[in-house]
């Protein structure tokens, strides 16, 4: 099953943060559809819409394995269904 | 293509503005559970409950994390009980609370709501054996709630039940006094009860409904307060109910996908989403403030009737954009104690009783979560609540009062129940109920619906 998502990171910038993240997508067979990623005031933001492979990765383990790099980082990473930005903001 | 603005605009009022899911409660039908024997019917509706709610909280849970949306409480709404009371000869039938509650425990949900009456043109004798139990389940159990109705516009007010419930509010406290009368946090009287509230104190599974049910309440004053900050100090009103529009919208939104997928995962039916702001005790998640940021000086304070109109209708504009199964109570709530704005209002004086009332004629739902002195008089409380279902009944509105007698405690003291129920200052009550008004029982006729003026 393919699952729509938005990934959203934020945090203090650093070397890697990039790298760790698409890393793991790659690892989890999740394919980034489009990326958007600025710095203001030293604080690191990216948003990425990803297609999540659950037959590879379920979307819970992935979001396990990136709260492990928020955590290694010091990073707030969120994986949310993309229905819920849908929902919201188009009729 | 989704920009990233409104990525930040969801995360921001998810995580600083305290936007969530207010309830996901399933509704259960109990009917099939009837049976002559009190023990045997308990042990049926607790096998019912545990078996349909099995999981109820794991799939909630699931949601909450691929959606990254709060889902705070999940709960579970089943038949009045006094459907099933009658069918027994049992006059204490507290064991069917106590089996709720240890249903509820098990599954995992913080309040169980249905220990309920419909009384609102006269009582069964399964209705004045639930009642009468109120005070004793109350006591005995920790998430059941109880709700009776007591009068429709259809029916009029049955003021022989306006005063056994105000006797039952009193027995209820006095029964839990040593735990601050926790127990009537957890009963309301109503007019014009909604058969699919997924709220507390008074969400029930009405008949008209199907075996199971997914109903949502969604939530978000933070979220609505937030935009307001952001408005220009000169913004017009016309400009302020456009923005609690949309931001209504959005919040719904919400809360019809939680309901969408919680009921597709269950493989139960879809309810109602019910768009009610509630507040909650976390400060900054409060209807209170929201009628301050519209220019209000303090909650309570003349101009809080109008704006808490246009709030309210605002919401309702919006929500119903959002959701074509709109529901519930779907208004804005105004509890006392689970609100920090309120409290503080009522703290300053700016806030009484009786503008409270004026309010409730304008949003949903009630009286609400109001600790009174302990030593109010049984007819007080009755005409409280006689002149709460009047709005109602008059004004084709569902009404309600959930009043905390503080057994005890004066004005100025607080009465602290802790999580989402708060924490009540005791306010003042106007003394001149009289003895004779309340007790004259009989049914109030239902009003008029023309000459409407």
């Amino acid at each position: 099953m393919k699952t729509p998502a938005v990934l959203s990171v934020l945090g203090s910038d650093c070397v890697g943060i990039v790298a760790a993240v698409s890393g793991a997508l790659a690892e989890a067979h999740a394919n980034i559809e489009d990326i958007r990623q600025t710095i203001i005031g030293g604080i690191f933001s990216m948003t990425m819409l990803v297609t999540v492979d659950e037959d590879a990765t379920t979307f819970e383990e992935l979001q396990k394995r990136l709260a492990e790099i928020g955590d290694t980082m010091n990073l707030q990473i969120t994986l949310q269904r993309e229905d819920v930005f849908r929902f919201m903001h188009r009729i | 293509m989704i920009t990233p603005e409104e990525i930040v605009e969801t995360l921001t009022m998810i995580t600083q503005q305290n936007l969530d899911v207010r309830t996901v409660t399933m509704g259960l039908s109990l009917s099939a559970c009837a049976d002559s024997n009190i023990e045997t019917m308990a042990r049926k509706v607790y096998d019912r409950v545990t078996w349909a709610a099995e999981s109820l909280v794991p799939v909630a849970e699931q949601i909450e994390r691929e959606f990254g949306i709060p889902i705070v409480n999940k709960r579970i709404s089943v038949t009045p009980i006094a459907e099933l009371a009658a069918a027994t000869q049992a006059h204490d039938v507290s064991p069917l609370a106590t089996a709720l509650d240890r249903a509820a425990a098990e599954v995992g949900v913080d309040f169980l709501g249905g220990f309920s009456a419909l009384v609102h043109k006269g009582s069964g004798d399964g209705d004045r054996r639930l009642i009468e139990s109120i005070p004793g389940a109350l006591a005995q159990t920790d998430r059941v709630c109880a709700s009776v109705n007591v009068a429709t516009t259809r029916a009029g007010i049955n003021m022989d039940a306006v005063f056994q419930m105000a006797q039952t509010i009193q027995a209820t406290a006095e029964a839990t006094a040593d735990r601050n009368s926790i127990g009537c946090a957890k009963l309301v009287v109503f007019a014009n009860m909604v058969e699919d509230n997924p709220f507390m104190a008074g969400a029930v599974h009405g008949s008209g409904e199907p075996d199971e049910v997914i109903n949502v309440g969604i939530s978000g004053p933070g979220a609505v307060r937030a935009v307001l900050a952001s408005m220009p100090p000169d913004a017009d009103l016309t400009a302020i109910a456009e923005a609690i529009k949309m931001t209504s919208f959005k919040i719904t939104r919400v809360g019809e996908l939680v309901a969408r997928e919680a009921a597709k995962r269950l493989g139960v039916a879809m309810g109602i989403v019910d768009l009610s702001l509630a507040p909650t005790p976390a400060e900054g998640d409060s209807v209170a403030d929201i009628i301050e940021a519209m220019g209000v000086g303090r909650c309570g304070g003349p101009g809080t009737t109008a704006a808490l109109a246009l709030l309210n209708d605002a919401v309702k504009k919006g929500g119903a954009m959002g959701t074509s199964s709109v529901g519930g109570l779907s208004g804005a709530f105004i509890p006392v104690s689970e609100d920090q704005g309120m409290i503080r209002a009522v703290e300053s004086g700016a806030l009484s009783m009786e503008k409270l009332e004026a309010m409730t004629s304008v949003c949903s739902v009630g009286l609400d979560m109001i600790a009174v002195p302990g030593d109010t008089t049984v007819e007080t409380i009755a005409g409280i609540i006689a002149d709460e279902c009047a709005i109602g009944v008059v004004n084709s509105k569902t009404t309600a009062v959930r009043l905390i007698p503080a057994i005890g405690r004066a004005v100025g003291d607080r009465l602290a129940f802790g999580g989402l129920l708060g924490e009540a200052p005791v306010m003042n009550v106007n003394q001149w109920a009289g003895t004779d008004f309340a007790r004259r029982g009989g049914r109030f006729p239902a009003p008029l619906q023309s000459l409407r003026n």
